[in-house]
C-alpha cells in the first residue's frame, strides 16, 4: 500500500476539479430565457368547441392507439401512455363551462429536464422538450417533478417508455405544423413562433377584454412556458388544471441550493480530506494507548 | 482494534429460515411477472403516483434504516468513542444488506432497467443538475464501500476455514486492507452524508405537489439528521434482537449511551422542523390541515417521545431502549413516507395505496435480507462472542440486564 494520504487527496482534488469543470450549470441559477427561435402553441379556450379532432390527429401523427376499456373505445380523460394531447370539459359551480386542452407545456426551464439523470429529456431545437428513450432508465422522476403532470409512462409494457408531446418535431422537420393545430376547425389552438403567439394573445386580450381572464397563462408562470393559454372570463386557470406557480421555475430553488453545496465539487473533497485526517489522528491516538474520550 | 467476534454457528435451515425463504420465493415469482407484464401488472403506481412503496420504503426508508454503520462510524472514527466498536461490525452488515436491498429494488422499479449500466458509465451524458444522478452514483459507490468495510469479517472467516489456498489469500489481503481502511472509512462517511441529504432534496423538485408542512428547503438537512437518528435506532434494535434471538450477552450499557447520543439529535431535528415552519409562517397549518395535521402531529409525537424516555429514565432497561429505538425508527420512517407518498398530492381525484403484489415483493425482499443476515452472522465473525449462551438461556432477560458487563472492552477471553 504505497498510496499516501497526500497523493490520494491530491488525486481526488484533481478529479473533483475535473468533474466541476464539466457542467456549465455549476453556477447559481438565473431565470432562464426562451431561445430566440422558440416555437409553441396558443390555446384559446373560448374558441374550442370540444370536437376532439386534435386528439385523433395527435394519435395518428404519433402512432398511438385509441384507448379501449371493456371492449369500448373511449377518449382518455387525462394524458397517458397513449394520449399526448387531451381535451377535457369543465363545468363550474355556477354552470360556467369551458373546454381545456392539455399537452406538454414546453417549459422554458423544465423540471423534467432538470431532474433527468442522463438527459433523456432535453431542451432541444426551438426550445422543444424532446425525449430520447436510449438515455432513459425509466426512473419516472420527470413525472414526480413536472408541475403540470405531463409525462406519462407505459405501465402495461415490459419495455416501457416515457410518452409526452414533442410538438410533432418529426412533422416540423418535414415543414408541417403540429397535428393538433393543423386540424383544429376553429383555430382554438394555433402554432407559431413564441413571440408571434404572445403578441397575438395580448392583441386578443386588448380587443376583447371582457371575454377573457386578463392574463396570458404561460408568459411568466413557472418560469414561463412555450404553450400559452387564454380562458374565458370567470373561469380561473387553476380550475382548468393550470396551477398557480409564481414566476420562478420549479427547478430554480433546488438547483440553487444543490449547486451552492456542490459548487466545484469542493465541499465533498474538503469534507473527505477532513474526515480522513480526523480518522488518522484518532487512529494514531488509540494506537498510542490513549483510548477514547468520554461520552 | 480487533474485538472478539465469532460466528454464532448453528444450523442454517431452521424453521424461521424456511419461512423467510418461502416469502422470498413468493416475491421472486411476482418479480418474474413484473418483468414479463410491466410495472402496471403488479403495482398500484400510476402516472400521478409514479413512485410507490418500492421507492418510499425500499430505497428512501430502507437505506435510512441502513445508516447504522454510518451513524456508528461518526461516533467511533470521528468523535473517537472507541467503546462503541463492538457494535460496528453487525451495524455494517445490516447497512450493507439494507443498501443492497435498496439497490436491487431500484432495478426492479426502473421501467427501463436494462439501461441502468449507462448511469455510472456514460459520464459525458451526466446531467449535473439532476439530484437523482448524484443519489444514484453515491448509493452505487457506497454499496461497494460497505462490502469492502465488511470484507475483513469474510476474510477472517476464510482464514479460519480449512482450505489452505483461501487461507493464504485471506492472509495476504487482510494486511493491506487494514492499512487502506481509513481512506475507505472516510469515503463511508462522506457518501451517506451526500446521498442521504440529497434523498430529501429529491422532493424539493416536486414543488407544490408536496404539502407545505413537508415541502421546505431544509429537506436535505432534515433527511440527514433523521437518517443518523434512525441509524442509532436500528443499532439498538439489531443488538437487542440478535442478543435475544441468538442467546448472546446483552450490550445494554452501550445501548444506553447511544440513547444519550441520539436524544439531542432528535431535539435538533424538532427545532429545525418547527423553526422552519415558524420562519415561513406555516405554523398555523399544523392545526388547519385536516388529515395532514394528524399526520404531522403523529410525526412530532414519535420524535418527542423517545427524547422524553431517554431523559427521564436514568438507567433504561433493554426493553425500554428497544421501545425508544423503535419509535425513533418509526418517526424517521413516517417522515419519509409522508414526504414521498402521503403528503405528495399531485392532483385531485388520484390516490395511491400499494397493491398486494408490490407489498408482497417488498416483504419478500426484506425476508431475504433477514435470511442473509442470519446466514452471515452464523457463518462469519460478525457478532460479539462470549461463551455464555447456556447461562443466558437459563437466566431471564432482566437478570442479564443487571449483570455487571463492563462498558468499554468486551470481557471476552480472546
Amino acid at each position: 500500500m504505497s498510496l499516501s494520504r497526500r497523493s490520494l487527496l491530491k488525486g481526488l482534488a484533481t478529479a473533483g476539479a475535473g468533474i466541476a469543470g464539466l457542467p456549465a450549470a455549476g453556477q447559481a441559477k438565473e431565470l432562464k430565457r426562451r431561445p430566440d427561435d422558440a416555437v409553441g402553441l396558443l390555446y384559446d379556450a373560448t374558441k374550442c368547441i370540444g370536437c376532439k379532432a386534435c386528439m385523433t390527429a395527435c394519435r395518428e401523427a404519433n402512432g398511438l392507439t385509441a384507448a379501449e376499456r371493456d371492449g369500448k373505445w373511449y377518449d382518455p380523460q387525462s394524458l397517458s401512455g397513449n394520449a399526448k394531447n387531451v381535451i377535457s370539459f369543465y363545468r363550474g359551480p355556477k354552470g360556467e363551462e369551458s373546454f381545456m386542452k392539455m399537452q406538454c407545456m414546453h417549459c422554458v426551464d423544465p423540471a423534467c429536464v432538470s431532474v433527468c439523470m442522463l438527459g433523456a429529456l432535453k431542451k432541444g431545437d426551438k426550445g422543444i422538450v424532446t425525449y430520447d428513450a436510449d438515455a432513459c432508465v425509466g426512473c419516472r422522476y420527470c413525472q414526480v417533478a413536472c408541475p403540470f403532470n405531463v409525462p406519462a409512462f407505459e405501465w402495461g409494457k415490459a419495455t416501457p417508455k416515457i410518452v409526452k408531446c414533442e410538438l410533432c418535431r418529426d412533422r416540423l422537420a418535414q415543414g408541417k405544423i403540429p397535428a393538433c393545430a393543423e386540424v383544429c376547425p376553429r383555430h382554438a389552438v394555433i402554432f407559431g413562433s413564441y413571440t408571434e403567439l404572445l403578441e397575438e394573445a395580448h392583441r386578443r386580450l386588448a380587443t376583447e377584454p371582457k371575454r377573457y381572464v386578463p392574463k396570458v397563462y404561460g408568459e411568466k408562470d413557472g418560469g414561463g412556458t412555450q404553450v400559452l393559454y387564454l380562458t374565458a372570463a370567470g373561469i380561473p386557470f387553476e380550475k382548468l388544471g393550470l396551477p398557480a406557480l409564481g414566476e420562478k421555475s420549479v427547478p430554480s430553488l433546488p438547483e440553487t441550493i444543490q449547486h451552492t453545496i456542490y459548487k466545484g465539487f469542493l465541499a465533498p473533497v474538503v469534507l473527505y480530506g477532513a474526515l480522513g485526517a480526523v480518522i488518522f489522528r484518532n487512529r494514531r491516538k488509540s494506537a498510542a494507548g490513549g483510548e477514547e474520550g468520554d461520552a | 482494534m480487533s474485538h472478539a467476534t465469532a460466528p454464532v454457528g448453528g444450523r442454517i435451515l431452521t424453521k424461521p429460515m424456511l419461512v423467510l425463504l418461502g416469502l422470498f420465493g413468493l416475491a421472486a415469482a411476482l418479480l418474474l411477472w413484473r418483468f414479463i407484464q410491466g410495472l402496471g401488472a403488479v403495482t398500484a403506481m400510476s402516472d400521478r403516483y409514479p413512485w410507490g412503496l418500492w421507492i418510499a420504503y425500499d430505497v428512501v426508508t430502507g437505506t435510512a434504516l441502513a445508516c447504522g454503520g454510518y451513524a456508528l462510524a461518526i461516533l467511533i472514527y470521528i468523535l473517537n468513542k472507541g467503546r462503541f466498536h463492538p457494535l460496528i461490525r453487525s451495524a455494517i452488515l445490516t447497512s450493507a444488506l439494507g443498501y443492497t436491498l435498496g439497490g436491487f429494488s431500484v432495478i426492479v422499479d426502473l421501467g427501463r432497467f436494462w439501461n441502468v449500466w449507462k448511469v455510472p458509465t456514460l459520464f459525458w451524458k451526466w446531467n449535473f443538475s439532476s439530484i437523482l444522478l448524484e443519489v444514484a452514483l453515491c448509493i452505487m459507490a457506497y454499496m461497494f464501500v460497505l462490502w469492502i468495510e465488511l470484507a475483513p469479517a469474510f476474510l477472517e472467516g476464510a482464514k479460519a476455514a480449512g482450505n489452505p489456498k483461501l487461507r493464504r489469500l485471506a492472509e495476504k489481503t487482510l494486511g493491506p486492507l487494514e492499512k487502506a481502511m481509513p481512506f475507505i472509512v472516510a469515503l463511508g462517511l462522506l457518501l451517506p452524508t451526500m446521498h442521504q441529504s440529497s434523498l430529501g432534496s429529491l422532493m424539493m423538485l416536486a414543488g407544490q405537489k408536496v404539502h407545505p408542512l413537508w415541502q421546505t428547503p431544509l429537506l436535505p438537512l432534515l433527511f440527514l439528521i433523521s437518517c443518523i437518528c434512525m441509524g442509532y435506532g436500528v443499532v439498538v434494535l439489531e443488538s437487542a434482537l440478535s442478543s435475544t434471538y441468538f442467546g448472546l450477552p446483552r450490550e445494554t450499557p452501550l445501548l444506553r449511551r447511544l440513547g444519550r447520543v441520539v436524544a439531542p439529535l432528535l431535539g435538533l431535528y424538532l427545532v429545525l422542523r418547527l423553526g422552519d415552519l415558524a420562519i415561513h409562517g406555516k405554523l398555523g397549518l399544523i392545526f388547519t390541515s385536516g388529515f395532514f395535521s394528524v399526520l404531522f402531529l403523529a410525526e412530532m409525537a414519535l420524535f418527542v417521545t423517545p427524547i422524553v424516555m431517554f431523559y427521564t429514565e436514568a438507567k433504561p432497561k433493554l426493553g425500554q431502549l428497544f421501545r425508544g429505538a423503535m419509535m425513533i425508527v418509526l418517526a424517521g420512517a413516517l417522515y419519509r413516507f409522508s414526504t414521498f407518498l402521503v403528503a405528495f398530492r399531485p392532483s385531485k381525484g388520484w390516490v395511491y395505496f400499494p397493491s398486494v403484489g408490490e407489498t408482497l415483493i417488498t416483504v419478500g425482499l426484506i425476508a431475504g435480507e433477514i435470511a442473509a443476515y442470519i446466514f452471515v452472522v452464523k457463518k462469519f465473525p460478525i457478532l460479539q462472542s462470549r461463551p455464555r449462551r447456556a447461562t443466558v438461556r437459563r437466566l431471564g432477560a432482566d437478570v442479564i440486564d443487571r449483570l455487571p458487563i463492563p462498558s468499554t472492552a468486551p470481557a471476552s477471553g480472546d
